[in-house]
């Protein structure tokens, strides 16, 4: 599903060239549940940005769903990313305009294009799925810290992705939402076998994926396939 | 689309406070142009009703020379009886004239018996004069029913100086074409109000007067003064009156020459400075609809970097980000236009409730009576319309092009 190889990424600031990602090769399938791990600065928001389409390598390759990414300019991008990717951000980053409805809905008017019941449906569905139905016509600073990841959530799972990319998705929730909340993850990626790729430091998450990358420094220093606490 | 319209709509929402300003400051701008353009078109229309109407008509016909030596109001430079047949003939046809009137204009030694003075006059042909400028009447005080053979009607301050008054008699001297002098007694029959520009200080007397006091035996005069049904279609008429204009004398020269009001009256080139100034504000208000809306959208983009770099990341193409900025700016400019629009309606048609009067050099009590067209208030919309997308693009275009994972890891 999704093919890495020889990645590498440099920052340059004035003379001075930064080697973020050095030579990263790697391969991720369908329905993973998979986590990035390392110490600040090692390199994981970087791989995670480039394996979402967010950033582009400096060299190597890299293939999603038999699509060389590294070929794709800014608007194909955009529109790869509005059809296969889903994202979820450590502070949610809601529209604060839009209601939690909306703000699940967005990507459905404004990237798919999709009618009006179809939109209602898949977006009443999901708001079940992460019991926020309820909550459905507040706007975001109603709600809780809990109750905006969960509609993170929805907004990332709405377009039925086939990956979703969560860099840090629990580290500004406590520890009963944050569990809550990556059971409600594991819940939808056994149901709807959706890719999840991780970027974290929560010992949460690191327990419950079912492949820990550990990165140091830019290189990968360990791929285990574990198996989950509890099972 | 509709999706783009509600979201911008409520991101304009989001800062009520900023938005309400700047669209305060448009609607201001667009009152300042709109009233001013009404206020300026009453002070335009009214002067150029005065001129057209009461003094010089729409366009005059003369023999070709006169103008350039009506100072002097030279007698030797009338239309004969061959021209004048040659000149109506075709007016009589010509599809764009409502009426016109000949008039002898000279000057003459204008005496109360105790002082004399020098009086420029027309000689006129009432009901011709009177059908072809129609506001002359409303100039001419004290007067009754229509001008006699044997009766004058006296400028102002002419009449003011001599301390004369209707119901006086006065005598006229004047020189004819050879020079010889004759005079004449004639009663005065009304006092005439004057205006500014050419022939806005003179007298009138009858036609057969004239011919007597010149001894003018056979038809001659010196200007055709010619009113058209629509003073819009100027310039298709003097098109049309091209034979009078082709024309040629026995020396194979021009015969005639037709003179619009813009070009006989100076009055004109106050009109085109009006119609400068008129720019020059609507200059103004371009100026401050794209600052303001340039500045509005500027802030708004650096505010919501965050929120920009979510939708990007979301996979929201440029091209809808763009969408969405220009609707904003959009959004400003037509309410802007909307409100100022409607507000100045309303001041306008206040303003001519309130019947405000005003001066103009000697003329005084001149009721201010400012209208606005479809045409000017569409004018300035559009214009504040356009301005406001041409402002939203550039921040538009800066939203488009911020990388997402910069923009996702501002605060």
């Amino acid at each position: 599903m999704i093919e890495a190889i020889g990645l590498k990424k440099v920052y340059k600031t004035g003379q001075i060239e930064l080697e973020v990602i050095k030579d990263l090769s790697l391969k991720i399938d369908k329905g993973e549940f998979i986590s990035f791990v390392g110490p600040s600065g090692s390199g994981k928001s970087t791989v995670l940005n480039m394996l979402g389409c967010l950033d582009t390598p400096t060299s190597g390759t890299l293939t999603i769903n038999e699509v060389d990414i590294t070929k794709l300019d800014k608007t194909a991008l955009a529109n790869f990313r509005g059809e296969q990717i889903g994202f979820i951000f450590q502070s949610f980053n809601l529209i604060p305009v839009l209601t939690v409805y909306e703000n699940i809905e967005y990507p459905l008017i404004m990237i798919q294009n999709l009618d009006e019941k179809t939109r209602k449906d898949r977006i009443e569905n999901l708001l079940k799925e992460v019991g926020m139905f309820e909550q459905k016509d507040k706007t975001p600073d109603k709600i809780s810290g809990g109750q905006m990841q969960r509609v993170a959530i929805a907004r990332a799972l709405v377009t039925n992705p086939k990956i979703v990319f969560a860099d840090e998705p629990t580290a500004n929730l406590d520890s009963v939402t944050a569990h809550m909340i990556i059971e409600l993850m594991k819940k939808i990626q056994k149901e709807h076998n959706t890719t999840f790729i991780f970027a974290t430091h929560d010992e949460k998450i690191v327990s419950n994926v079912d492949r820990l990358i550990t990165l140091v420094d830019g290189n990968i220093t360990s791929d285990i396939k574990q198996g989950v606490q509890g099972e | 689309m509709n999706n783009i319209l509600k979201i911008s709509y409520r991101n304009l929402l989001r800062n009520h406070r900023r938005t309400l300003l700047t669209a305060s400051l448009i609607t201001l701008g667009v009152v300042f142009v709109l009233i001013f353009t009404a206020m300026a078109g009453s002070f335009k229309n009214y002067m150029v009703g005065q001129i057209t109407d009461s003094m010089l008509g729409h366009l005059q016909i003369h023999k070709k020379g006169y103008v350039a030596s009506v100072d002097n109001l030279p007698l030797d430079r009338n239309l004969n009886e061959k021209a004048l047949e040659f000149i109506t003939n075709k007016l009589d046809k010509n599809e764009f004239v409502s009426s016109y009137s000949f008039r002898i204009k000279f000057g003459a030694m204008f005496s109360n018996f105790t002082s004399t003075t020098n009086i420029r006059l027309n000689a006129i042909n009432p009901k011709d004069e009177f059908n072809t400028l129609p506001s002359l009447s409303s100039r001419l005080k004290e007067f009754k029913g229509e001008l006699k053979v044997g009766e004058i009607l006296v400028p102002e301050l002419l009449a003011k100086g001599m301390k004369v008054k209707v119901g006086d008699t006065i005598v006229l001297v004047a020189n004819n074409k050879s020079g010889s002098v004759n005079g004449i007694n004639l009663k005065i029959a009304g006092i005439v109000e004057q205006i500014s520009g050419p022939g806005g200080r003179d007298g009138y007397i009858h036609m057969d007067d004239a011919k007597k006091v010149l001894r003018i035996k056979d038809l001659e005069v010196s200007e055709i003064v010619v009113r058209l049904n629509d003073v819009e279609k100027l310039q298709e008429t003097i098109k049309s009156l091209k034979p009078i204009t082709d024309q040629r004398n026995k020396m194979d020269k021009p015969a005639f020459e037709i003179h619009t009001w813009e070009k006989l009256s100076p009055f004109y080139n106050i009109i085109k400075m009006i119609d400068i100034m008129n720019i020059s504000i609507q200059i103004i208000l371009i100026s401050i609809v794209l600052i303001s809306i340039l500045n509005v959208m500027i802030m708004s983009v650096y505010e919501r970097i965050k929120e920009i770099g979510t939708i990007a990341a979301m996979g929201t193409p440029p091209k809808t980000i763009i969408k969405l900025f220009l609707t904003e700016g959009l959004m400003l400019g037509i309410f802007g236009a909307v409100v100022g629009s409607v507000v100045s309606l309303l001041i306008v048609f206040g303003l001519d409730a309130a019947q405000i009067t005003y001066s103009f050099g000697r003329q005084s009590e001149l009721i201010l009576q400012p209208t606005l067209t479809f045409t000017q208030i569409a004018t300035v919309s559009f214009i504040v319309i356009v301005i406001s997308l041409i402002a939203s693009i550039s921040p538009a275009i800066k939203a488009s092009k911020l990388d997402p994972v910069e923009a996702l890891r501002s605060n």
